[in-house]
């Protein structure tokens, strides 16, 4: 799950990890009124004004009105607070696309408004959940500003990394190893150790899945900051952290894979038109290959799980026929605790509610395989049966392209 | 022969009286699984199916059954927990089969088990189907009756494609030596590695299919190992060539993050090892079988 930076840099605050002073508005005015009310307490006339999406990149990305681009992601204002409301209401409403957000871009419907900093120097710094060494890993680097997968692809030796053992946390020794290699003082340094203290704190009591500051400041008077708050939560951990529902943005996920979660139905909305229902993870993802190795494209990855309800089934099934850009259907079942009859009555119940206007093909094995055969044969409905997944891939690829 | 568990596995399961548990035991008893004691908090002294005594904590179990493992079905919030009192308690294979569990739970579980994994104690999962050797010992979630005795080791991260291979190879008629399915977790238990080790050192295993996905470096790691250690042929297929980046597909672990653990990488690795990659996800047993002869 992902946060917007003005609540990630709000739980930075919580953990001691110092931030600038910013506050997040909705609208124009809020804007202005909060550039005058960071001005008077700062003293510093510069503010900068910042689009809050969930994708990276927001700099350098630009936001479109209409056909026309009316400005950037992210703005330095120096002209006071009429500037800032102006900003502010070149961002608000316009759809900003960046690197990540693919072309249609991301609405903007919040701006963070943030006291202007006198920056000496950027940094990087970012922590992840390292899978090799099972540890939480710290990395660090003197590029900061920049894009740190470029960075990794084409100077790894700039990259500084320190893992982290559980049970002593962040040490003052990993600290001075990373500071002193990126360049700071021995104050600076001090000021580093307590800053990547808090946030690995933060880490692994919020339960995060990525942490990261880019670009981590030194200011022009020696002091220590987070510029940026990239803030991802383990999807697995949210039983014990029911504040998370407050955080999400449902504006910025996809409706459908909210919709799918809350069933409990893993889904993913790709480009293609071939829809899959499939149980097991490895299983979905292998379906959408094989269609793609036959020619189709998949429209979605759906998984209904191992221990899927009639309901569940129901609800996946409905949710594919109602994609409109879905002119097949392959259902990809390998039965092991899913029951092939469970499957196929999900699969009748939806489609007698919606009716069945594209190719469907079905392809069962596994637990209770005879049943779920003989209820879909008993149906009525136009299905087509599959003796393997690569008789079933063939099948709806070449029913679909006939159809065009 | 085979690897892990046989007909000598004395079996506890812990959270046998939960939904998931009590279904999976009756499952795992109608196999033919040693399942000598139940571990449910509070229900301690009654008895399961009539047949198998249920106790407070792992460690009575232990004492009173002689159990040497434990599969956990307890639910994500007490699951690392579980696997830690089962090691405690002295079994020496934990199978958990929870899904869901917090990737910082699983990276204590790992540094708590450091200097016990692979040497007295083998944790396998979380996030798994389990571990069957056909014929002597189901442990998991996963359909008994598609296996069959037989030559051929399987390791996957995934439990329908476990499935898949299986169903494929008992179709052409070739049986298992065991299936182990590793989970689709980020931090886990035994990896690839762990496991061809062993069916690289058992009789009875011939051949493996190892199937991986995409996420992580763990396949390229094991195709190095392939490489340099494998005496017998390896078949492989990689789940996820049309997964988009930073999705992340099902399974906590997979996801392509930063450029890596892209599929295209790990086929070409399976391929610079020697590992034969099936072309289709159907066709994961004939590819091993053109390389045995």
């Amino acid at each position: 799950m992902k946060i917007h930076e003005y609540q990630g840099k709000e739980l930075f605050r919580r953990y001691g990890v110092p931030v600038p002073q910013g506050i997040a508005v909705t609208t124009a005015d809020e804007a202005r009124a909060a550039a005058e009310k960071l001005i008077a307490a700062t003293g510093v006339p510069v503010v900068v004004v910042k689009s809050q999406i969930h994708a990276g990149g927001r700099g350098k990305g630009q936001v479109h009105k209409g056909t026309e681009v009316v400005g950037r992601g992210v703005e330095v204002v120096k002209g006071g607070p009429d500037a800032a409301r102006d900003a502010a209401s070149r961002m608000l409403g316009g759809r900003l696309v960046t690197i990540q957000t693919g072309p249609e871009g991301q609405i903007v419907r919040t701006v963070f408004v943030e006291q202007g900093m006198n920056i000496a120097r950027e940094l990087y710094l970012g922590m992840l959940v390292d899978r090799d060494t099972r540890r939480v890993v710290v990395m660090a680097s003197t590029e900061g500003g920049m894009d740190i997968e470029h960075v990794a692809e084409h100077t790894p030796e700039k990259i500084l990394k320190a893992w982290i053992d559980p049970t002593t946390g962040f040490m003052p020794f990993q600290a001075r190893q990373l500071g002193f290699a990126l360049g700071l003082s021995k104050d600076q340094v001090a000021k580093f150790s307590a800053l990547v203290s808090g946030l690995y704190e933060l880490f692994v009591k919020e339960d995060c899945s990525l942490v990261e500051v880019n670009p981590l400041v030194v200011t022009g008077d020696g002091a220590v900051m987070a510029l940026d708050a990239k803030v991802n939560f383990d999807d697995n951990a949210d039983f014990r952290h029911k504040n998370w529902e407050e955080l999400r943005d449902v504006a910025e996920e996809d409706p459908r894979e909210l919709e799918a979660k809350k069933t409990g139905l893993s889904f993913v909305s790709l480009d293609g038109n071939i829809g899959c229902l499939v149980n097991g993870a490895g299983l979905a993802m292998a379906t959408m290959d094989i269609i793609a190795h036959c020619g189709g494209t998949p429209a979605n990855f759906l998984d209904v799980g191992g221990g899927a309800t009639e309901e569940a089934v129901t609800k996946a099934f409905t949710m594919i026929l109602s994609d409109p850009e879905v002119k097949g259907i392959f259902v990809n079942i390998f039965g092991g605790i899913m029951k092939c009859d469970v499957i196929a009555q999900g699969v009748i119940n939806a489609t007698r509610a919606l009716g069945l206007k594209v190719p469907l093909v079905v392809r069962l094995e596994g637990t209770n395989v005879v049943e779920g055969r003989q209820l879909l044969a008993d149906s009525g409905l136009a299905i087509t049966p599959a003796s393997s997944m690569l008789d079933g891939a063939q099948k709806i690829c070449g029913l679909v392209s006939g159809r065009k | 022969m085979a690897i892990l568990v046989d007909s000598n596995t004395r079996l506890l399961v812990q959270g046998i009286t939960g939904k998931f548990g009590s279904f999976h035991a009756k499952q795992m008893l109608a196999y033919g699984t040693k399942v000598v004691g139940g571990v449910t908090p509070g229900a301690g002294g009654t008895t399961f199916e009539n047949s198998v005594p249920v106790f407070n904590t792992v460690g009575e179990a232990v004492k009173q059954s002689g159990a040497n493992a434990s599969v956990i079905f307890v639910p994500p919030p007490g699951a690392a927990d579980a696997i830690l009192e089962a090691a405690d308690a002295g079994v020496s294979l934990i199978v958990c089969i929870t899904e869901g569990v917090p990737v910082m739970d699983m990276v204590k579980v790992r540094r708590a088990l450091e200097h016990r994994l692979n040497k007295d104690l083998t944790l396998v999962g979380p996030n798994c189907p389990g571990v069957i050797t056909p014929g002597q010992c189901k442990i998991g979630i996963m359909p008994g009756h598609i296996h069959k005795v037989g030559p051929i080791g399987v390791v996957s991260r995934s439990g329908t494609l476990t499935y898949e291979a299986v169903g494929q190879l008992s179709a052409l008629g070739i049986g298992q030596s065991s299936c182990v399915g590793i989970g689709g977790d980020p931090v886990n238990g035994m990896d690839f590695i762990d496991v061809l080790k062993l069916f690289n050192d058992d009789p009875q295993t011939e051949g493996v299919i190892m199937i991986g996905e995409i996420g992580g470096g763990a396949e390229e790691r094991a195709a190095a190992w392939v490489k340099a250690n494998m005496k017998k042929p390896v078949a492989g297929f990689i789940a996820g060539t049309t997964a988009p980046p930073g999705k992340r597909m099902g399974h906590a672990g997979a996801v392509i993050s930063g450029g890596k653990g892209r599929a295209i990488d790990k086929i070409e690795a399976f391929e610079a090892a020697g590992i034969k990659v099936a072309p289709t996800p159907a066709q994961m047993a004939e590819t091993l079988k053109s390389m045995m002869g």
